[in-house]
């Protein structure tokens, strides 16, 4: 039979439900993959081969059934496992082994979806480039001499490698849908509150959000809806029936959609190779029957900003929790020093450079004096870009950007310069603040390395993400990673 | 004029019970003087004044269960992750100092 990691996630399980493998070989051969090819790429923080081939062979005895029963999945390691390590790419939590299992991952389990291990991060999901893992970076299977993109570069790297067809990301400020953009694969941002965040490691709560990855359309919704739906343990769940992705995902019938294409997310600093196939990609739309036109949300530029106060400010409280007392690293405890002193130096060794930069910013922007002009007017600033988006709607049902203004970059090119780094997230931003969905589809090739496209849509209307990511799926042929690396 | 200086940044790091070395306060100071200078743009935005503040993307209101008491996780595995226990409890450095 064919290489069973080629498979998609549809595949994989039709290839299963027929008889034609099982389960544990499907297991079997990701995990071969990863031993043979992970060593170049670095996806994974951890592989956790017992639990997969466990998992695997419940779903052989028939104890699990479901549309992706079998189905291999690489999972970022921000999302807790019992049993299983959670570092969130950070010093502070190695070692750190979870005594429960996050929402998605019971309900990842509970579908039958056998989890590889877990996936290289930026530490605690602050960066664009998985470059500031306390692990080590991860290569893009494109090239591997380039950023896989961030936070979720191990997930996005894992798909694009063949080492899973299937992942789980989360995205703050685009860290889903740019590692997306970056690995030509898609990446799902579900609508704030659409997916449970017990047992997410937080960065910035209000922002947060778990979703779907994959190679395909359709396998990024079939796992769009195991994970998402209402959990009273995460009181900003919301309670309402999952829009209808899969349907949507098998319809992608784009006829008589209104399309907006943002004005401000366009232009100068945009690489003319991105914009050239954003460009293409809007003009199929148009030819599969959407209607095009162009849409100002004149705040969007106050996007990055805004972010960069906020975010910071939600972490920098949320980190307070890594007190060296209930879990993880605890440093200089030498009987002598008190309590405070032995936090410090554990939160200053556990702690990543970016991760410090953003505690200092965000209790800067917190602190008495400072707090109107920066959080605060942050915060207003978040209603203006709501108030774009709801206008926006007013007009159109989608709206579609770049999702990043560049292909790839070189690893160590943005590493020393944080604000350029900050500047990949510029036109996913905007969708965190407002909380509605959004998605990466790829479109194509500049120079040699993807492009994504990015859609946005109203709050629990991610069916219409999943319309237009299809629609595209079939008008542009999907780009094979040359992965020249495999065979030098 | 810079928007932080290198005192105010080492002040920040002491209430964020961060203990940074002084290479990482020099560097911090600038990186962060730099990014302070990109965000304060924001003030620019002058229609926000009478706009209402988000702080949540999805309005949710309080969201409350019945007072009956669940299943928590065992003691045991919770302490087994942290870095020290003693007792059935976190075992904490010295809080008070020699004088007292």
């Amino acid at each position: 039979m064919t290489d069973l990691t080629r498979l998609s996630a549809v595949e994989t399980r039709q290839a299963i439900a027929s008889g034609q493998t099982s389960a544990v070989e499907v297991a079997q051969a990701h995990l071969d993959r990863i031993a043979a090819v992970d060593g170049h790429v670095h996806a994974f923080l951890h592989v956790d081969a017992d639990g997969a081939l466990a998992q695997a062979r419940r779903v052989d005895d028939g104890e699990l059934t479901g549309p992706l029963a079998g189905v291999p999945l690489a999972l970022k390691d921000v999302i807790t496992t019992e049993g299983v390590p959670t570092t969130v790419g950070s010093r502070i939590l190695e070692g750190w082994v979870p005594p429960y299992d996050a929402t998605v991952t019971e309900r990842l389990k509970a579908a039958g979806i056998v989890i590889l291990g877990k996936t290289n991060m930026d530490e605690f999901a602050m960066g664009s480039s998985t470059e500031h893992s306390a692990y080590g970076p991860t290569h893009n299977p494109w090239d591997l001499s380039r950023i896989p993109g961030g936070s979720g570069g191990g997930s996005s790297a894992a798909l694009a490698s063949y080492q899973a067809p299937l992942a789980i990301g989360t995205d703050t400020g685009g860290s889903i849908r740019q590692p997306a953009s970056v690995t030509g694969t898609v990446g799902v941002k579900p609508t704030y509150g659409g997916v449970s965040r017990y047992g997410l490691v937080a960065f910035s709560s209000s922002l947060d959000q778990a979703g779907p990855c994959a190679r395909t359309v359709l396998d990024a919704a079939l796992l769009h809806e195991v994970i998402a739906g209402h959990d009273p343990r995460d009181s900003t769940s919301i309670n309402a029936p999952v829009p209808p992705v899969v349907e949507a995902a098998r319809t992608r019938d784009v006829t008589g959609l209104r399309v907006g294409v943002v004005k401000e997310l366009q232009g100068d600093g945009y690489e003319p190779g991105v914009t050239a196939r954003f460009t293409e990609a809007v003009e199929t739309l148009k030819e599969l029957g959407a209607t095009v036109s162009e849409v100002s949300c004149p705040h969007f530029g106050y996007a990055l900003p805004a972010y960069y106060l906020i975010a910071p400010s939600e972490a920098s409280s949320n980190l307070a929790r890594f007190d060296a007392v209930r879990y993880g690293l605890r440093v200089g405890d030498d009987g002598v020093r008190s309590l405070e002193d032995v936090m410090a130096l554990t939160r200053a060794k556990g702690f990543g450079a970016e991760v410090k930069r953003r505690i200092i910013l965000g209790t800067y922007a917190l602190s008495s004096g400072y707090y109107d002009a920066y959080y605060g007017q942050a915060q207003k600033v978040r209603t203006l870009i709501t108030r774009d988006f709801q206008r926006a709607w007013e007009s159109v049902d989608v709206l579609v950007a770049p999702t990043c203004p560049t292909v790839a970059f070189p690893l160590g090119a943005k590493l020393e310069d944080p604000l350029a780094m900050y500047k990949q997230d510029i036109c996913s931003i905007p969708a965190n603040l407002y909380g509605g969905p959004a998605a990466s589809f790829p479109v194509g090739l500049s120079e040699g390395l993807p492009v994504g496209l990015q859609v946005m849509a109203p709050t629990l209307r991610e069916d219409l993400l999943y319309l237009v990511g299809g629609a595209l799926e079939d008008a542009i042929p999907y780009a094979v990673p040359p992965l020249t690396w495999e065979t030098s | 004029m810079p928007e932080i200086s290198r005192d105010e940044v080492a002040h920040l790091a002491r209430l964020a019970r961060l203990a940074l070395e002084d290479s990482e306060l020099d560097k911090l100071a600038g990186q962060l003087d730099v990014i302070l200078g990109a965000v304060a743009q924001i003030s620019e935005v002058t229609d926000a004044a009478d706009v209402p503040p988000t702080t949540h993307a999805v309005p949710v209101e309080n969201v409350t269960r019945p007072d009956v008491v669940t299943p928590s996780l065992p003691r045991d595995a919770v302490l087994a992750g942290a870095p020290a226990a003693e007792d059935g409890r976190f075992r904490v450095p010295q809080i008070l100092g020699d004088a007292e």
